[in-house]
């Protein structure tokens, strides 16, 4: 009995490094199923644990696939400062898709009005970004517990000539075999973080230590409220008619566009205080997400449409 | 979530997965919904949304089957369409849900969610008993090789809670389990999703029951190990050849372990080369391991510089794999456009190689629904499951997946539309 138990405690292995090997198993087959795949990389957290998943999964040599910002041109200027220090700590090659660019040559149209987003453009940004490089795979951080409509999705996500995702006509996903094969012009969006929840993310950050943008952890920010949700004063958004600016203690559980990522009250300003919020919350996290609450399937059409 | 939630004891915590299946009004949505809610796993927007919708809906209660519902057309027609992924945690275990649609045409789907499953909750309505589906999910649960089963008996408030119906069904599924071996745990629970008797909560209603709720059977269940820590084998990914000055002789081989336990100084061979050599490290990022076991990912090096490449399989000693190029496998076909005959051509993913892969003969098929076999017959179609012989263009290197879901496993893949059309299980 004693060496029965012996031997279930010595192959016993954590839920976090279960996932940990789970992700590095999906990158690598990433690797060596596509040409030309890229990582998407957008400074948010989801998106930094999955680059570093990658460095291990191909340790020591360097990542065999480049980065890829979609960059709305509205974003906080710590984020951008965190992934050009990130991308030469881990001597990545980083490639930029501008939505400016995109609104330049006519191909995205800007929304009008004070509530205006460029959330809905990335997406056709992130299209042209694959086409001018041919990437034939894209990794994001997308985790199925964010969304309900992401439940749904496959680990290997097959996109049509379009971009675009037909949620009747996945390909059914068994065991850990995935199947990457696609005709010319089709591509594939690949989430190693599938199985991850909020609460797993935060914890693999705290164990592995990494490094996380200051705008995570609470600090004083200048913020108005609009719809139910408190909104940074910055150069995109600014407050409307009767919106007041008041000065409160706050961080983001989500770092997206500007104008469309709420912050939230709270005063975790360590890792140790937002894993204790985490387990305490009662919203999830996409409830601070403007572009979220548009409509009861907000996310499954932008899904449909082409985004991550 | 929890406020009891200890997040020191988070990072020691295991992994339960298990799947869901029942047929169209078992209430199985509204089980995994009432165990979301009960154990505050849900969120208040979430709620809310729901609550909105049960409104609009015209509902009596807050549904709370709408708390797992996805697609938009599953919200309009109140069905599941595909298998979702749904996460949970209390302070003892992580749980992933596979959450399959239990319509006969949704076999596809059920296959696809148990086969990365320890446990399988299996629902009936205690008003109906076990019906040829309860029979059905049995039977791809045992396929599947899940070795643990909770026969969830609901709707228990609709037979007055009475002890009665629920033996009734215990024996009816008893008698037919027993012939499945690879199910070896069954427990079965009294409850109403719909009211919260022993999901989590212990029900008032039935004294007479003095068995675990259903939370805590989950919780506690021994899952022992999935894998198989005795024959060692690792399918090679990727080869790691930094190509930097610190690293200039690097050579490495990525992968994750199948099976066995690897360690520094293991006498190993490759197949299909047969080359021998001795592992020199067993390399991570977070520096060297003394063993890696399955699951965990790393990077073998080898004291020998020899030829090797993605698809190879590194193996120890005196249990090999079997290796051949005719393989019998039950087969279960998800294709609606194409049907699976013999002489049909195929891609077959088998770990981490690819192969071309011609069927032979499909010497029976089964009818899930009096699980006999039929002989003689010409094709299978959709959502049928059957016997296999199948000829590969090289050979593969396998076990059996009664001793390995890993390297025992693979799946068909259509040539024209590169579509997942099979997924095989090596007899």
């Amino acid at each position: 009995m004693e060496e029965e138990d012996n031997k279930r405690h010595s192959y016993q292995v954590s839920h976090l490094k279960q996932l940990e090997s789970e992700a590095i198993f999906v990158l690598r087959e990433t690797a060596a199923q596509f040409e030309r795949p890229a990582l998407l990389f957008s400074g948010g957290k989801d998106s930094i644990v999955m680059a570093h998943l990658a460095r291990k999964a191909f340790h020591p040599a360097r990542l065999p696939f480049p980065l890829l910002h979609v960059d709305t041109g509205h974003n906080f200027s710590e984020t951008l400062e965190y992934r050009d220090k990130f991308v030469e700590e881990i001597r990545a090659e980083l490639i930029v898709g501008h939505v400016q660019d995109s609104i330049d040559s006519g191909s995205a149209q800007e929304e009008k009005g004070p509530t205006a987003s460029r959330n809905a453009l990335q997406t056709v940004t992130l299209l042209e970004a694959i086409e001018d490089n041919n990437f034939d795979a894209c990794l994001g951080g997308g985790r199925r517990d964010e969304e309900k409509a992401r439940a749904k999705e496959r680990f290997f996500s097959h996109r049509d000539d379009f971009g675009q995702w037909d949620p009747k006509n996945q390909r059914p996903e068994l065991w850990n075999i995935f199947n990457g094969r696609k005709h010319h012009g089709e591509n594939f969006r690949v989430f190693p973080l599938s199985n991850w929840t909020e609460m797993d993310v935060w914890q693999y950050i705290k164990t592995e230590n990494i490094p996380l943008p200051g705008l995570y952890f609470a600090h004083e920010r200048e913020v108005f409220e609009r719809h139910g949700q408190l909104l940074a004063v910055t150069d995109f958004t600014q407050p409307q008619g009767d919106e007041t600016v008041e000065k409160k203690l706050v961080r983001f559980r989500t770092i997206g566009d500007v104008t469309c990522t709420g912050a939230v009250e709270s005063d975790a300003d360590d890792l140790d205080k937002i894993i204790q919020e985490v387990a305490t919350a009662r919203q999830t996290e996409r409830g601070t997400r403007a572009d979220d609450k548009r409509s009861e399937t907000s996310m499954e059409d932008r899904k449909k449409e082409g985004y991550f | 979530m929890s406020e009891e939630i200890s997040t020191e004891g988070y990072l020691d915590m295991d992994l339960l997965r298990f799947t869901t299946a029942g047929s169209v009004d078992d209430g199985k949505s509204t089980l995994i919904g009432r165990l979301l809610y009960d154990s505050k796993n849900t969120f208040e927007d979430q709620l809310e949304a729901v609550e909105r919708t049960s409104k609009q809906r015209g509902d009596e209660h807050t549904n709370l089957a709408l708390l797992t519902d996805g697609l938009r057309a599953e919200r309009e027609q109140g069905i599941t369409i595909d298998v979702a992924y749904r996460y949970f945690a209390t302070p003892k275990r992580k749980f992933i849900i596979a959450d399959t649609p239990g319509h006969i045409q949704y076999t596809r789907n059920m296959v696809t969610g148990a086969s990365t499953a320890n446990l399988a909750i299996i629902l009936v309505d205690a008003r109906h008993g076990v019906i040829e589906q309860t029979m059905r999910h049995a039977f791809i649960a045992n396929l599947l090789r899940i070795r643990h089963v909770i026969l969830a008996v609901n709707k228990m408030d609709l037979v007055d809670y009475e002890q009665e119906p629920f033996e009734k069904i215990i024996e009816e599924f008893y008698d037919f389990a027993s012939r499945l071996d690879n199910i070896v745990d069954i427990e079965a629970i009294p409850l109403s999703a719909l009211k919260g008797d022993n999901v989590v909560d212990k029900s008032e209603q039935m004294p007479w029951y003095q068995g675990p709720t259903m939370l805590y059977h989950l919780e506690n269940v021994y899952i022992g190990s999935d894998y198989n820590h005795v024959e060692a084998r690792f399918p090679v990914q990727w080869v790691i050849r930094p190509h930097s000055d610190e690293f200039h002789d690097f050579r490495g081989y990525a992968g994750r372990v199948a099976g066995g336990v690897f360690k520094p100084g293991d006498d190993i061979s490759v197949e299909p080369s047969g080359f021998t050599s001795k592992i020199k490290s067993i390399s991570t990022f977070d520096g060297d391991m003394q063993e890696a076991f399955a699951p965990l990912s790393c990077t073998i090096t080898l004291e020998d510089e020899i030829d090797i490449s993605r698809g190879d399989t590194i193996v120890k000693g005196n249990n090999p794999p079997k290796k051949d190029q005719n393989i019998e496998a039950m087969v279960c076909w998800f294709s609606e456009a194409r049907k699976l005959t013999p002489r049909s051509k195929f891609y077959l993913r088998h770990t981490t190689k690819e192969v071309k892969a011609v069927v032979q003969e499909i010497r029976y098929k089964v009818n899930i629904n009096t699980l006999r076999k039929v002989e003689d017959e010409r094709d299978m179609a959709l959502n049928e499951i059957g016997r296999v012989s199948i000829r590969t263009s090289a050979p593969l290197f396998f076990d059996s997946y009664h001793r390995n879901r890993t390297t025992g496993s693979f799946i068909l893949i259509d040539a024209q539309t590169n579509e997942t059309v099979g997924a095989g299980m090596i007899v």
